[in-house]
């Protein structure tokens, strides 16, 4: 397998917070500690190159632990390689550090990831529901958050 | 001295140069925008949610419905990511790598036509928005006859297309390429010109390199700020890399190189889609890959292997690998990305879309502060902004 050269470089920079590197289909996937996500972030941006933030989402693994791993596809617009983080959050107390201070764009993708999977960046400049209401109860995109919403019950076919 | 106070005004939820639902709040000092906070989520449906309790053949007529302006663009991103995650890239046959080009393009500027159309008209060009609409109305023709719907198109296929082009419709499609330059032209010659245009488009919305590529900004927005990067040339699918095209950029990183931009991006789509015309050869449109794609109908009517398959496909899919992909594309707004992530099952575990208009609307404040209340409309405009995308 030959490795990223980006992976090399974290694996030495951040050797105790990368937990796991795995390739699929030509992409690589590394796993790194919460903790250490704003550092790592910052270290893939200014040394490594890799400037755009294109995407951040929520995924959630009911049932297994740690429940949530929130994703960051990061771009080098001058090498055009890519790179995927993952961090994996407790459901216990979901709770990431925000890199919206690395990325500016990742302030609505957090949102939305606040909004619709339930975890909280801390420090985020305005952490607040975006596609949803503001009043509303619950985040959609979790496993156990019925397809149909909260109040009704599935539907059965017909009654008569 | 007089008192001066800031008020606030409501911009929405409907306003004519939104297309969907977006609610802007802004501060006006005067007529100078102090603060500008977009509220979205109106036409949320979650599509995202949806997805993971259908199969991956009946996700696919949930994503030509979030760009309802650029169908095609989300269907081929889709199944792109799709394919990816079952390893079947490769297999995919020439014919409907074609055609997903042709389509591709097609569909690039009948979004960069409603764009054009609707941005004139926002700064008051009533014209233009008839002569773009009556352009627009041949390449819907063109959707009609491969995919029977106008707009709800759902024409790809995981491995290739559901059907060959009908008879006569390459030829249709050649004279639309011929005289859209033309066209392109007469557009140009009604705005570049116009002293009214160039007044409400030059100097507005600026918003530099390093902080579009901050906030995330993709497309001809960021190419507009002096960015080579289009993801058809720098990472190519679906056979890009065998065309000949140019990739423009504007250094003015304002409303009216954003502007020029497209125009140009709408002559290289007349070139891509000649390049890809002239290539057209015959042969199968879906990739042998009985598992996932459905049989051909007399197969199907004649066979009963073929019955089989095509029960077994409609009523359990096909369950890719556990793994996870992400696949980008360049769609006409910007750059449109699918996360989806397989558990080994026949539906995706989870599905993200990228969409650019979201990422693209993020930057709306930034690039309206400061200036007038008239150009926040110009701004929106020149966004080219599509709220089915950006709520999903």
């Amino acid at each position: 397998m030959t490795e990223n050269a980006a992976v090399g470089k974290l694996k030495e920079k951040f050797s105790g917070s990368v937990l796991d590197v795995t390739e699929f289909r030509g992409e690589t996937t590394v796993t790194v500690k919460k903790e250490d996500i704003v550092a790592i972030c910052a270290f893939a941006k200014k040394e490594l190159g890799y400037n755009l933030l294109s995407d951040v989402c929520g995924v959630d693994y009911l049932g297994r632990a740690p429940r949530f791993m929130v994703v960051y596809h990061l771009f080098n617009i001058s090498t055009k390689e890519r790179l995927r983080l993952k961090a994996p959050v407790e459901e216990k107390d979901p709770r990431i550090d925000t890199v919206s201070g690395i990325w500016a764009t990742a302030n609505w993708h957090e949102r939305e990831c606040w909004d619709l999977m339930g975890i909280v960046f801390n420090n985020h400049p305005d952490l607040r529901r975006i596609l949803m209401p503001d009043d509303w109860e619950g985040h959609p995109l979790r496993k156990d958050y019925p397809l149909q919403g909260p109040d009704r019950e599935p539907y059965q076919g017909r009654l008569s | 001295m007089a008192m001066t106070e800031v008020m606030t005004v409501n911009m929405g939820p409907q306003h004519p140069s939104t297309h969907g639902v977006l609610r802007l709040v802004l501060e006006l000092d005067g007529e100078v925008i102090v603060k500008a906070t977009p509220h979205i989520g109106f036409l949320h449906r979650g599509v995202e949610k949806l997805s993971e309790y259908r199969t991956y053949h009946q996700t696919l007529p949930l994503t030509d419905r979030l760009d309802y302006l650029a169908p095609m663009s989300n269907n081929l991103g889709y199944v792109l990511a799709v394919e990816k995650l079952l390893g079947l890239t490769d297999a995919i046959p020439e014919r409907a790598q074609t055609i997903r080009v042709i389509m591709a393009e097609l569909t690039r500027l009948k979004s960069h036509l409603v764009w054009l159309a609707c941005h004139a008209l926002d700064i008051g060009a009533m014209t233009v928005f008839l002569y773009c609409f009556r352009e627009r109305e041949n390449v819907m023709d063109i959707y009609e006859q491969v995919s029977g719907a106008r707009m709800t198109s759902n024409y790809f296929r995981v491995g290739g297309l559901s059907d060959d082009f009908p008879d006569g419709l390459e030829k249709k499609i050649r004279d639309f390429v011929d005289e859209m330059p033309g066209h392109v032209d007469t557009y140009e010659g009604l705005l570049t010109g116009n002293k009214i245009w160039q007044k409400r488009t030059q100097g507005v919305g600026v918003i530099s390199a390093e902080d579009a590529i901050n906030i995330g900004l993709t497309g001809p927005a960021l190419r507009g700020s002096g960015v080579d990067l289009d993801l058809r040339r720098d990472n190519p699918y679906s056979g890009y890399e065998k065309y000949d095209f140019e990739v423009p950029t504007s250094t003015e990183c304002d409303t009216w190189a954003r502007y020029l931009v497209r125009l140009t991006e709408m002559r290289q789509s007349c070139r891509i889609l000649r390049q890809a015309l002239d290539s057209l050869k015959p042969g199968p449109i879906l990739a042998d890959a009985p598992k996932v794609c459905l049989p051909p109908k007399k197969d199907v009517v004649n066979t009963i292997e073929g019955l089989i398959h095509q029960f077994k496909i409609i009523t359990e899919g096909f369950k890719p690998e556990p793994g996870e992909v992400y696949q980008e594309i360049e769609a006409p707004k910007g750059i449109l990305g699918y996360y989806i992530i397989s558990d080994g099952s026949a539906k995706p575990y989870r599905m993200k879309i990228r969409p650019p208009s979201f990422v693209n609307l993020q930057a709306l404040p930034q690039m309206v502060e400061g200036s007038l209340i008239a150009d926040a409309v110009a701004v929106i405009g020149t966004l080219d902004i599509v709220l089915g995308e950006i709520d999903r």
